[in-house]
């Protein structure tokens, strides 16, 4: 694998194909109905008041809420998921070279596992069962497969492997600061001193990413 | 529930669907019970071997291509309501987990309830290797998306190593097995095999179409793997079944274990909505088995009693079956096979030993997902840090 966009044949697009002009007859060829993506519309709209919630909670303990115990669950499954984005991208990384430090990638890779312990200890603190799959946690798995596609593919180059995991720390640092402000507001000194530790650790995650997805994106320009 | 004979259900001119009652609202990968999961994933393997079963007969025999194309027109329709109830939160590993927990559960019941000897360790022995991929593939969930299988089995089933996949990999004539004899064998028997055959085709089939969505070369190399092993279970599973049986006799048992196992499914749902479904779609199978009884007297002029009981067999229990498992697993895990024969590990045939080298000799998919692999709540990232 080069990590770099290497020069070659790409058949998807028109311009280089002899059946170009044949494609474009399809535009006079249809004569279509009337309606729009409406029609589609319609139908979302109407299986979405139908629909039941992804899943459910039990009641909170007291000092906690819904929100925050889904909150607690979804940031520990991002956790969860982040650490192996980083056992995945380690490999890249010690394959394909470059400038990224394969210690700098663990240490982030062992904070993210860090984290994930610490939510755990947090959620059982209030009296929820860390093993849960809260809803929030559920739908980030969803939102998370695309990433995990990206980065165990061996045909990714690192700038695109690191684009991905970019993706994942700007929703982490969004999805921290988010619980701390619903830690604040259930009034827990405690956790939010963890939690503002873990938010400051996110942030340099993010800081570093960004800069190694300049560098290698720059690098594979080069290559 | 009255005689299959005389219980004639939902005529098939009075069956039929919109698109809005096929595509209905799934059911709560995280609130609904998993045997709610097992059942919807276990009929939809039940219709696909259906609609197979009905195409092979279709092209054999010309006389009865339109009575089976109009049964297939409903049953499409069928496994179409019953596939789309399965949540698309679920990632294809998550649902995955959900299928090995059907070849698990399922087998093991039925292995516990096998009247024949033979047959029961037949399926005790293909309960073992499917085991053995439940601790693979958990594996993999674990390694690769960072989630947890439990969510899936809601601790009803173990995730232990079984009988090694690496082992499962066996020559052809090693995976075929000796049929039941149709005038001997007792109606459960029957059903049993066309059931477990029925499920690990789809297993094999669901394995095929989902191996290659995955980008992680590991991930592709293990459903090669266990797709490899799910095909060899369909040849097992095939093999039990009388090849003697004309193309009517079977097509009558596959239409009665369809009633028996939505029948199954209709007494032990716990969720309303889906049990409406099952109790639906017994009426509709009645329908089917009536036109498939009626075929049977028109062209074989024999008595369908000869072949079906006029009451249904116990039902396939739906539950955790914990203690079996292990206790099979304890004893039985050193099995291997030589022909049809289930036999001691040091009697295995050379022609598997030879094959298993042969297609283990650049590595093992099952071997490198789950290097130093042990379950434990919520991920094994949980116990390394501890």
């Amino acid at each position: 694998m080069e990590n770099r966009t290497e020069i070659g044949v790409n058949h998807s697009g028109m311009q280089g194909s002899p059946d170009a002009d044949d494609m474009l007859e399809n535009l006079k060829l249809t004569k279509p109905r009337r309606g729009d993506e409406r029609a589609l519309a319609k139908v979302r709209a109407e299986y979405g008041e139908a629909a039941d919630p992804v899943g459910t909670l039990p009641d909170p303990q007291e000092g906690a809420t819904a929100m925050l115990m889904d909150k607690l669950g979804e940031r520990l499954a991002f956790e969860r998921s982040g650490t192996r984005l980083y056992d995945a991208l380690l490999v890249k990384c010690e394959t394909l070279g470059g400038a990224i430090p394969a210690k700098d990638v663990q240490h982030i890779r062992d904070e993210e596992a860090t984290h994930f312990a610490l939510l755990g200890a947090a959620i059982q603190s209030l009296g929820g069962d860390p093993t849960q799959q809260t809803p929030g946690a559920d739908v980030a798995g969803v939102e998370g497969m695309g990433l995990m596609q990206v980065l165990t593919d061996p045909k990714t180059t690192l700038a695109q492997a690191l684009h991905a995991i970019l993706v994942a720390e700007m929703t982490d640092n969004a999805g921290w600061e988010e619980l701390i402000t619903l830690t604040e507001q259930a009034g827990n000194d405690d956790l939010l001193k963890r939690f503002a530790k873990a938010r400051d650790e996110e942030q340099e995650h993010l800081e570093k990413v960004q800069r190694w997805y300049k560098e290698a994106t720059q690098a594979s320009m080069q290559a | 529930m009255q005689s299959l004979f005389e219980n004639r259900g939902v005529p098939l001119e009075r069956q039929g669907f919109t698109w809005r009652e096929m595509v209905q609202k799934p059911i709560s990968k995280l609130d609904d019970d998993a045997y709610t999961r097992v059942r919807i994933i276990l009929m939809n393997g039940i219709e696909n071997e259906a609609l197979r079963f009905s195409h092979a007969a279709a092209r054999m025999n010309k006389a009865l291509q339109v009575p089976l194309a109009q049964i297939r027109r409903i049953e499409q329709h069928q496994a179409t309501l019953i596939n789309w109830l399965i949540g698309p939160d679920h990632s294809p590993l998550e649902t995955t987990i959900a299928y090995e927990q059907v070849a698990i559960d399922v087998t093991a019941a039925v292995a516990m309830n096998e009247p024949d000897a033979y047959l029961a360790q037949v399926y005790r022995f293909g309960l073992l290797e499917d085991f053995d991929h439940m601790y693979r593939y958990s594996a993999l969930l674990d390694r690769l998306e960072g989630k947890d299988a439990n969510n899936i089995l809601q601790s009803y089933t173990d995730i232990l190593p079984g009988r090694p996949t690496i082992d499962e990999h066996r020559a052809p004539v090693d995976d075929l097995r000796k049929p039941y004899n149709r005038k001997k064998a007792a109606p459960l028997s029957k059903m049993h095999a066309l059931t477990i055959m029925a499920a690990e085709q789809q297993t094999h089939n669901f394995y095929m179409n989902i191996g290659p969505m995955y980008a992680d070369p590991v991930a592709r190399q293990l459903y090669a793997e266990i797709a490899s092993i799910e095909e060899q279970h369909v040849t097992q599973y095939e093999s039990i079944i009388d090849p003697e049986e004309t193309w009517l006799e079977k097509l009558v048992l596959h239409e009665a274990a369809e009633v028996y196992n939505y029948h199954g499914c209709m007494e032990q749902e716990s969720n309303p909505r889906i049990k409406a479904i099952w109790e639906r779609f017994v009426d509709y199978e009645l329908g089917h088995l009536q036109l498939a009884l009626q075929l049977f007297k028109k062209f074989e002029k024999r008595d369908p009693e000869e072949i079906l009981p006029a009451e249904l067999p116990e039902r396939i229990p739906f539950a955790s079956q914990r203690e079996f498992v292990r206790e099979t697993l304890a004893g039985e895990v050193d099995l291997r096979a030589d022909g049809t024969e289930i036999v001691p590990k040091e009697k295995e045939s050379k022609a598997s030993l030879e094959y298993r080298k042969a297609v283990n000799a650049d590595g093992s998919p099952s071997e490198t997902v789950s290097a130093g692999y042990r379950w434990a709540p919520g991920s094994e990232l949980k116990l390394k840090a501890a």
